[in-house]
């Protein structure tokens, strides 16, 4: 199910500029393991040295927190619009 | 206490020194120099500012401090301020009053208030973040400043953006108090009201700030904006005759304040101007939204965000910015953390007011009820030495009071009508006139 996601100018630098992709992933972990696989170099400032997602990055689906959708368990819909915002201080979904 | 400062000192007092600082990760602590960012791009992690606190040891001194103006520019050395930097107007300074009525009520007896109900320009705690961060806005070339608020921050922005040239942009969401719109609109500044609430807000000025080469305060601008906020520990420091008092009482929104006025106090404390002690700190939160009252009670080091719904909307804040580190400097500390029903909102800002002629808004409401839940269960003893912190003034949000008294009819300008009046109003039976 395509869904589409807004990366941040913070990360463009590692994502050869694209700002927006599609992909086709059912939660959160998949979106992230595209991400990696999809830029390699994206990947140590997603996630920390165990491997976890950075506790300062939020995720919004149609501009909604994805903690308020079940996190983790939020199963992706067509055409969902997934923003990736650093967090100002907080965060952590 | 502490002498006053001199009246008539000058706000442009020629600076001795000032500490050198930079950004830094708070996690992987990498540098960043001095550049309007909030964030690390390593790690995404915040950045805080950091000083070289040996370049002005011999200079930050109680003398000097005191020979300066009465405002907040008295701290100049230890704030992340640029060179040359002329403050354009006086902020701070706000009194440190002796609740002993209050007290009484609470069953205490060391109770202070730092009354930042009377802060100036626009009578809230904010004006003190946006005068440091304004100062860094101008030093970075911004023309623009803006920021997401749930209002005191609008009034602050836009005052403080008047007085010193800039264009102010300020998102709000759109059930605010009218008085905080209005008290917005005043300085010219455009205020575009967001359907949502101020997380939702908060998120789009993130984005926009992406995209816009515009000085966010609480965004790219947030590390030198929050020292603002140090300057409140420095005065109740300075004011109780350079002691630090035994608790704090603090209202908790994005969580940034408690965690500065920790750092104040560690300054102090590093650069001998008090003695080193023990402090708790306590935090206060509206139950409607109380996310970081409800980790610490939880034993929880992370914040589960909330959806927000109290009348104390300046602490409205759901996924708070800070809110990691707040927790941090309350169960460090071996403090706690409050939350209070709406109804007892209403009922500490009556209780302040009647007790010590303080009007506060409706977060000064959640601080007084906080309070008084930390005497009586115990977790505040009753001989120790607190401060509540009053954050902002009640003139901004009467609306909470609506219901609360009653309108009387008139009555005519007439003795023999007023006597009969204070008759009906004392239950004493009416006189005759003759």
């Amino acid at each position: 199910m395509p869904i589409t996601v807004q990366i941040p100018s913070a990360l463009r630098r590692h994502t050869n500029g694209i700002a927006k992709m599609t992909c086709s992933v059912t939660d959160l972990n998949g979106l992230f393991s595209e991400l990696d696989a999809k830029f390699p170099e994206l990947k140590p400032h997603l996630r920390d040295e165990t491997g976890q997602i950075r506790r300062f990055l939020n995720v919004y689906v149609n501009e909604e927190d994805i903690r308020f959708l079940g996190g983790n368990n939020y199963a992706f819909q067509d055409g969902d619009e997934v923003l990736l915002v650093p967090s100002i201080a907080g965060g952590r979904f | 206490m502490a002498k006053s400062a001199r009246p008539g000192a000058r706000e442009t007092r020629k600076r001795v020194a000032m500490a050198s600082f930079e950004l830094r990760c708070r996690e992987c602590n990498k540098s960043w120099g001095n550049q309007p960012r909030s964030i690390c791009d390593d790690c995404f992690s915040p950045l805080e500012v950091f000083y070289d606190y040996d370049s002005v040891r011999s200079t930050f001194t109680r003398e000097r401090i005191a020979q300066g103006p009465p405002s907040m520019w008295r701290y100049s050395d230890l704030l992340p301020l640029p060179e040359n930097f002329k403050p354009a107007m006086p902020t701070g300074f706000t009194p440190l009053l002796n609740a002993p009525h209050l007290a009484e009520s609470l069953r205490g007896k060391n109770l202070f208030l730092k009354n930042d109900a009377v802060c100036l320009p626009t009578l809230s705690f904010k004006d003190r973040v946006v005068a440091v961060a304004l100062a860094q806005a101008k030093a970075f070339g911004f023309e623009v400043v803006s920021c997401s608020s749930t209002g005191n921050l609008a009034n602050a922005v836009a005052a403080h953006a008047a007085r010193n040239g800039f264009q102010a942009w300020i998102f709000i969401p759109s059930d605010l108090e009218p008085a905080k719109i209005v008290g917005t609109q005043v300085f010219g500044a455009k205020v575009v009201r967001i359907s949502g609430s101020y997380d939702q807000v908060n998120r789009l000025c993130s984005q926009i700030a992406d995209e816009h080469n515009w000085g966010f305060v609480n965004v790219n601008l947030r590390p030198y904006y929050a020292e603002g906020s140090k300057t409140v520990g420095y005065e109740i420091a300075e004011q109780m005759g350079w002691r630090l008092p035994d608790n704090v009482v603090v209202p908790m929104a994005g969580g940034s304040l408690i965690t500065k006025v920790k750092k104040a106090f560690g300054e102090l404390i590093e650069l001998g101007l008090v003695e080193d002690k023990p402090v708790k700190f306590f935090g206060a939160q509206a139950t409607g939204c109380s996310p970081i009252s409800t980790a610490v009670k939880a034993g929880n080091t992370e914040i589960e965000p909330q959806k927000p719904k109290t009348i104390a909307r300046s602490l409205a804040i759901g996924n708070p910015a800070d809110g990691h580190y707040a927790i941090k400097t309350i169960t460090g500390s071996g403090g706690w953390s409050e939350d209070v029903s709406d109804a007892e909102v209403v009922d500490g800002i009556q209780l302040l007011a009647t007790t010590e002629g303080v009007f506060t808004e409706t977060a000064g409401g959640v601080t007084v009820g906080c309070a008084r839940k930390l005497y009586a269960s115990g977790r505040i003893s009753p001989d120790e030495t607190t401060v509540l912190c009053i954050t902002g003034n009640g003139l901004k949000t009467t609306d909470a009071l609506t219901g609360k008294y009653e309108v009387e009819s008139p009555i005519a300008p007439k003795l023999a009508e007023f006597e009969a009046y204070l008759s009906r109003s004392l239950n004493l039976p009416e006189t005759v006139a003759v």
